[in-house]
Formats: structure tokens, C-alpha cells, sequence
């Protein structure tokens, strides 16, 4: 069973950046990954990336991957470009406070499975 | 039908966006999910390619009833040894492209995996075309 991408937001005290969209949709997998060349060897459904980088190409790389949600992690700054691409390519886009590790194991703790 | 692009070197602000267009024309086209990743997954890796080595390229994307072809012609330094370049973990990707999450020597070997033919040649010190064919299946 997936957990809707609005109560992962809750759970990890995350900030939603793309108010409104597809809240509800379910997350069923999880990557974690600071290597965008690593991301696009996958295939996904029903997967959110984590991720410690925070630039354009990240969404660039979930778009392409077919990724439809993106944690950015550690409270790194996401810029403007990045939250209006996001939302050009209907991706749902999250940055909570905590590390890449933590939001690992929250979610892992929450039932989301990994890829690998 | 043809489309065509053009990529500026260095720009990371853009990479990706030929790459999109033709994703949402595929998909309006109702090519296969599965088919639509592997054409815009090996084509977006060789335009970060671009992006990150060459002065400058350009995309065209051909679609036809029986296959995709996508041809990216740049001017740059080429490829010495392009056996090398296909090695998974060969990378000559510079700091500033690392950064951006890539570098690490998997793009080619990824391109090869997402297409059906893949052809690269290229000039030293002239520049680099590739050529990514997939083809329509039924």
C-alpha cells in the first residue's frame, strides 16, 4: 500500500513548495541518491527521489526518470527555476530540514519500499 | 515529422528542455511509456553531454511509423577513444559537472542500454555526432 505524498510531508514536517498539486497521489518506493547519473539508470513507479542536491537537473532527472516526487533534503535552498519547473512537469516537490539518512528511515520505517 | 533544437555549451539552465519538448510530443503522440523513457533517457544523457563538453549542437528528432531516430551533431573537442568512453566509470567530466549530480562516467553506457542502435563518431578537436535509433515495436 502507497502513503499519500501529503501525509509523507506531515510525517517528515516537510515543506510542500508545489502547493495543490496531486497531493493525494501515492509514493510506494523510495531512491535515495546524490548521483543524477545513478537516478537515470532506474526505473520507477510510484517512486519519490531524496535527494542532498538541489539544482535544476534534479528535476530534469526525476522528469525523465518519470519520477513524480522529489524530497530535497538538509533545508537546501531551492530556487525559484527549480519550483516552476517542478510544477511544468506536474512533479510534486518537498524540502524538509532533516538529512538524507533521517528521511531514509522515516519513510523506510513507514512502510516504503526500495527500489533495489 | 522532424524537430529540431539547438544546445548551448555550459548552459546547465537549459539542459534537459529538448529533451522535455520531445517527451510531451511523444507522449501526445501515444508512443509507449516504456518507449518514450528509453528515447528521452538516452537523449537527455547525451545533451547534458553536450552541455558539459561542446560549445554548442544540435538535436534533431526524427519520427517515423517504424522507428525514432534522434541525431546530435556538436562542435567540440570530440571523443579521443570512444571504445574508452563507453567503459562504465570513464569520465573526463570537469568539477562543475560533478557538482551537478553527473560525471561519473555512466552516461554512455546508459545511452547504449536505452537504444536500440546507437551510433557515435566523432573528430577530435572538431566535435562529436551521435545517433540514438529505437524503434516502435507491433
Amino acid at each position: 500500500m502507497g502513503l499519500p505524498i501529503k501525509n509523507i510531508a506531515e510525517i517528515l514536517g516537510a515543506k510542500v513548495l508545489t502547493p495543490c498539486l496531486h497531493a493525494s497521489r501515492e509514493v510506494i518506493h523510495a531512491f535515495s541518491s546524490d548521483l543524477m547519473s545513478d537516478v537515470l539508470t532506474g526505473n520507477y513507479v510510484n517512486t519519490v527521489l531524496l535527494t542532498g542536491l538541489s539544482n535544476l537537473q534534479v528535476i530534469r532527472t526525476a522528469e525523465m526518470s518519470d519520477i513524480r516526487e522529489v524530497i530535497i533534503t538538509r533545508g537546501k535552498d531551492v530556487s525559484r527555476e527549480m519550483i516552476d519547473l517542478a510544477i511544468e512537469s506536474e512533479i510534486v516537490l518537498l524540502s524538509s530540514q532533516y538529512s538524507l539518512f533521517r528521511v531514509s528511515g522515516i519513510l523506510y520505517e513507514h512502510g516504503i519500499k526500495p527500489v533495489y | 515529422m522532424l524537430m529540431q533544437f539547438h544546445i548551448d555549451g555550459g548552459d546547465f539552465v537549459n539542459a534537459g528542455k529538448a529533451s522535455s519538448s520531445i517527451k510531451r510530443v511523444l507522449k501526445q503522440l501515444n508512443v509507449a511509456p516504456e518507449l518514450v523513457k528509453r528515447v528521452v533517457i538516452a537523449l537527455y544523457e547525451t545533451e547534458v553531454n553536450v552541455v558539459a563538453h561542446a560549445e554548442e549542437g544540435v538535436i534533431e528528432a526524427l519520427l517515423e511509423v517504424e522507428q525514432i531516430t534522434i541525431t546530435v551533431r556538436d562542435k567540440g573537442p570530440g571523443i579521443e577513444d570512444i571504445q574508452k568512453a563507453m567503459e562504465p566509470g570513464y569520465s573526463t567530466a570537469s568539477s562543475k559537472v560533478r557538482e551537478m549530480g553527473f560525471g561519473a562516467g555512466m552516461g554512455l553506457p546508459n545511452m547504449k542500454k536505452n537504444s536500440d542502435d546507437l551510433h557515435i563518431e566523432s573528430e577530435p578537436g572538431q566535435g562529436t555526432t551521435v545517433k540514438i535509433i529505437n524503434r516502435l515495436k507491433g
